[in-house]
């Protein structure tokens, strides 16, 4: 694999890819857990320790897919049609979501109501993302530059099994997060569903891996043949590694800790399905250079990207580093 | 239940909806991150409390309309794709590129440092929160210049170079396409659209307020501040309207045949019509009343130039004329009507009865969503106008949608619409219940976890007041919380 400017982008790509799942994906995993917090402070305490950064961190999503508008232009073209239902369910649970925020703080009396759109909203955001990641693993049928598949091909068995990975992957970082922002009795809940969340994304994880392996002869190949093993053998093993550290930061009393290995988790997820989808951005038809916008178009924006990302890292950084520690029980005041 | 409808229209439907709801959002919170950033300048400056009372009643207003325009956003960016495929495919590497710019100069800019401004200010200190609002009103108007230019290039585009397998690829240069022609006028004529569209509404609650009590200084000051807008920035937004009006005859002609409804070229003058029926199928404006070679010498500057009309162009390249002519006298209506409460503050205020006059108030009240239906006015215009091109004169719009079934589309139509109308009827609602209180010191910021067991027992809210801002520091607290509900 060379580095060209095509590669460039992929791996550009990829990143707003990981930064969003993991940034938004503990914000969702947030909202997936409300219900098991107690209502009154204990919710209060919980959505106060996403408030101030749930936006930017949703942001990484409008990259992800505007970058592919932009950098992979067919990609974007073809991948949203072929799971329409599922973007549109995403972009609606995000709605719900999102206001939540403001809206249960306007109006206490229906405080319960918009308790329940976040969580539906948070819930259907990462299945739905989920699953989109299951049909574009899968294989999108290609003909003439457009999708050209049926209604219903993004709604497998598959699909499913990524849908809820995601959503207890989501759920993981949600509880570890948790972990590191609140105190007491609080943080003891957070960490027992961290547990959970943790076998749970583990089952799940591991089922969708071997999946893959069974699912694609092309994929069982760069998995398994020499010498593409000795590449990404050390992908599982590291995962493995990582998840047994993980459930012991979440027995014994860390608090950064279990979220800093859960992203970890996470990256070697993604780097395991990079492996998996490598070179394709469509599997099975479409590689990245198929997709790819011209030259003149990925130079232009390489630019934007080099000025601005390390200035968007650091002020990022700089809001997180602002609404550090643990959440007071007052809320940001 | 979608079978009997077309698919192709069910999409047009769905973004003319979808988007139309969007821009409401930011048509206000353009101006507002603006005015908020100039209402905490002059209490930084001035000292005066009064100033920050302000801010903070504002603010928890830009909390709710800026998370709207967030979420419906974020549909918008992920619409191109699903619904207009072919559009994307073939337009993809043009203007892609200005849209991703769009997310790392001004997206992350804004959500980076809105936590900041909505949460932070005893975190951080006066300074650097100023410096964060300031960002995320940056941050707002650097989104209208690449969102503008991306739509200013489908109406006038560029400096591309086709390719063989039919997309748009970049000319060799991307300031040719950035400042396509018509760009610095629509981008003038926006922006200045949504900086009147917030002193409108701001000057509608204050006025609200003026009509309860014209003694809130609260509310006299941001009527006054509102109406000074109105009484400068409208007479300029005609001039900056009328500029782009000429742009667009040079470039889409058809467009302002419709907008005037010349069916017929006139040889030698051509009226202006204030009313009429536009035929399409008879190709006429039936019932029409104009005023004679007026429009010739507005859009000429010459009572004898000969306007050329629809006639000169094939019926499947008209727009539907209907729609442009209508939407268009809407949003000019708007406009003079708003020239009129801004020239009528005028003589109030140099007769010292700025805030006396009740009919002054009644009408700005009147007139508080006025700035709401010009600017989707306009847009209907200018976007209706383009038809039947979603790529002006290059890419039909019949031609760009993605290959998804009637049934799909129509689905999610319906889920957008019934969404949208709860979610951001119940979001205009909170805003209306937070413009009905008044405004007053010690005014409240955006706050969190009003119900928790410290703040109850007496710890100050932090945002409600600066710890700086004596004169308010025994009003605020939580007798004060707009959580009660009627």
């Amino acid at each position: 694999m060379t580095m060209d400017l095509t590669t460039i982008w992929a791996f550009i790509i990829a990143f707003a890819v990981f930064a969003y799942v993991v940034m938004d994906g503990f914000d969702l995993g947030i909202g997936i857990l409300f219900p098991t917090f107690e209502v009154g402070p204990e919710r209060d305490r919980a959505m106060n320790s996403i408030a101030p950064v749930w936006d930017g961190n949703e942001t990484w999503l409008v990259l992800g897919g505007g970058g592919l508008f932009a950098a992979f232009p067919l990609a974007y073209a073809v991948i949203l049609p072929a799971t329409y239902p599922l973007i549109i369910a995403m972009l609606l649970g995000l709605v719900f979501r999102g206001v939540a925020f403001e809206y249960r703080w306007r109006d206490p009396s229906h405080r319960k109501l918009w308790d329940v759109a976040f969580t539906g909203g948070s819930l259907v955001a990462a299945m739905a993302q989920g699953m989109t990641l299951g049909a574009l693993l899968q294989g999108i049928e290609v003909v003439d530059r457009a999708y050209a598949g049926s209604w219903w091909d993004w709604l497998t068995p598959y699909t499913l099994l990524t849908g809820l990975g995601t959503v207890a992957g989501y759920a993981l970082l949600g509880a570890t997060w948790l972990v590191w922002k609140l105190d007491g009795e609080s943080q003891h809940h957070a960490r027992k569903l961290g547990k959970r969340a943790a076998w749970a994304t583990f089952v799940l994880m591991g089922a969708v891996s071997l999946y893959n392996v069974f699912l694609n002869a092309d994929y069982a190949e760069r998995w398994l043949s020499a010498p593409e093993i000795y590449y990404a053998a050390p992908v599982p093993i590291l995962t493995g590694l990582i998840a047994l550290a993980l459930l012991r930061a979440l027995s014994v009393e860390r608090h950064s800790k279990p979220f800093w290995l859960s992203l970890a988790l996470f990256f070697f997820g993604m780097a395991g399905l990079g492996v998996t989808i490598w070179p394709y951005v469509i599997p099975p038809d479409v590689t990245i250079w198929d997709a790819a916008a011209p030259e003149r178009s990925q130079i232009f924006m390489l630019i934007g990207v080099a000025i601005t990302m390390p200035l968007i890292i650091a002020y990022t950084a700089w809001a997180y580093y602002v609404f550090r520690g643990k959440v007071g029980h007052e809320g940001y005041h | 239940m979608f079978d009997g409808l077309d698919a192709l229209l069910l999409a047009r439907i769905q973004f003319a909806f979808t988007v139309s709801f969007h821009f409401i959002f930011p048509a206000f919170s353009i101006g507002l991150a603006s005015y908020l950033a100039v209402l905490e300048g002059l209490w930084l400056k001035t000292g005066k409390p009064l100033y920050l009372d302000l801010f903070k009643y504002w603010l928890k207003i830009f909390a709710i309309a800026f998370a709207m325009g967030v979420v419906s956003g974020i549909v918008m960016s992920y619409q191109f794709g699903t619904n207009w495929s072919v559009f994307s495919d073939v337009a993809g590497p043009v203007i892609g590129p200005l849209m991703a710019y769009e997310v790392l100069t001004a997206f992350f800019l804004e959500a980076g440092f809105l936590g900041v401004m909505l949460f932070g200010m005893e975190r951080v200190g006066k300074k650097l929160h100023f410096a964060a609002t300031l960002m995320v009103a940056v941050g707002t108007t650097i989104s209208a210049f690449w969102i503008l230019s991306v739509n200013s290039w489908m109406h006038t585009p560029v400096g591309y170079e086709m390719g063989a397998n039919g997309q748009f690829l970049p000319g060799p240069s991307w300031w040719t396409i950035v400042f396509n022609p018509s760009f610095p006028y629509r981008l003038v004529h926006t922006v200045l659209a949504a900086f009147i569209t917030t002193a409108f509404v701001v000057g509608g609650v204050g006025a609200f307020h003026l009509i309860k009590d014209r003694t809130n200084a609260h509310a006299r000051k941001m009527f006054s501040m509102a109406m000074w807008m109105a009484a400068l920035v409208v007479p300029v937004q005609i001039v900056a309207g009328d500029m782009h009006g000429l742009n667009t005859l040079e470039h889409q002609p058809q467009k302002v045949m419709a907008m005037e409804g010349h069916y017929e070229s006139h040889p030698d003058g051509a009226p202006l019509y204030l009313f009429g029926i536009p035929n399409d199928e008879e190709q006429r404006l039936d019932y029409a009343v104009g005023i004679p070679k007026l429009s010739s010498l507005i859009l000429k500057h010459d009572l004898d130039a000969p306007l050329a009309g629809l006639d000169t162009i094939p019926d499947d390249e008209q727009p539907p004329v209907a729609i442009v002519f209508w939407s268009f006298r809407i949003m000019i209506g708007m406009g003079f009507a708003m020239l009129g409460v801004g020239l009528w503050s005028l003589l109030a205020r140099w007769r010292g009865k700025l805030y006396d006059w009740s009919w002054l108030h009644r009408a700005a009240l009147v007139m508080a969503p006025s700035g709401f239906v010009a600017v989707l006015a306009g847009w209907i215009t200018t976007e209706v106008g383009r038809q039947p091109y979603v790529i002006y004169n290059l890419l039909r719009t019949e031609d760009a949608a993605s290959p998804l079934a009637a049934p799909a589309v129509g689905a999610s139509l319906v889920a957008f619409v019934v969404v949208y109308f709860f979610v951001f009827g119940a979001g205009v609602w909170y805003i209306l219940h937070l413009m009905r209180k008044a405004p007053h010191a010690g005014e409240y910021g955006v706050k969190r976890g009003d119900k928790g067991p410290i703040r109850t027992a007496g710890i100050t809210p932090g945002l409600t007041q600066d710890p700086s801002d004596g004169t308010t520091k025994d009003l605020s607290g939580s007798k004060q919380e707009p959580e009660e509900r009627p």
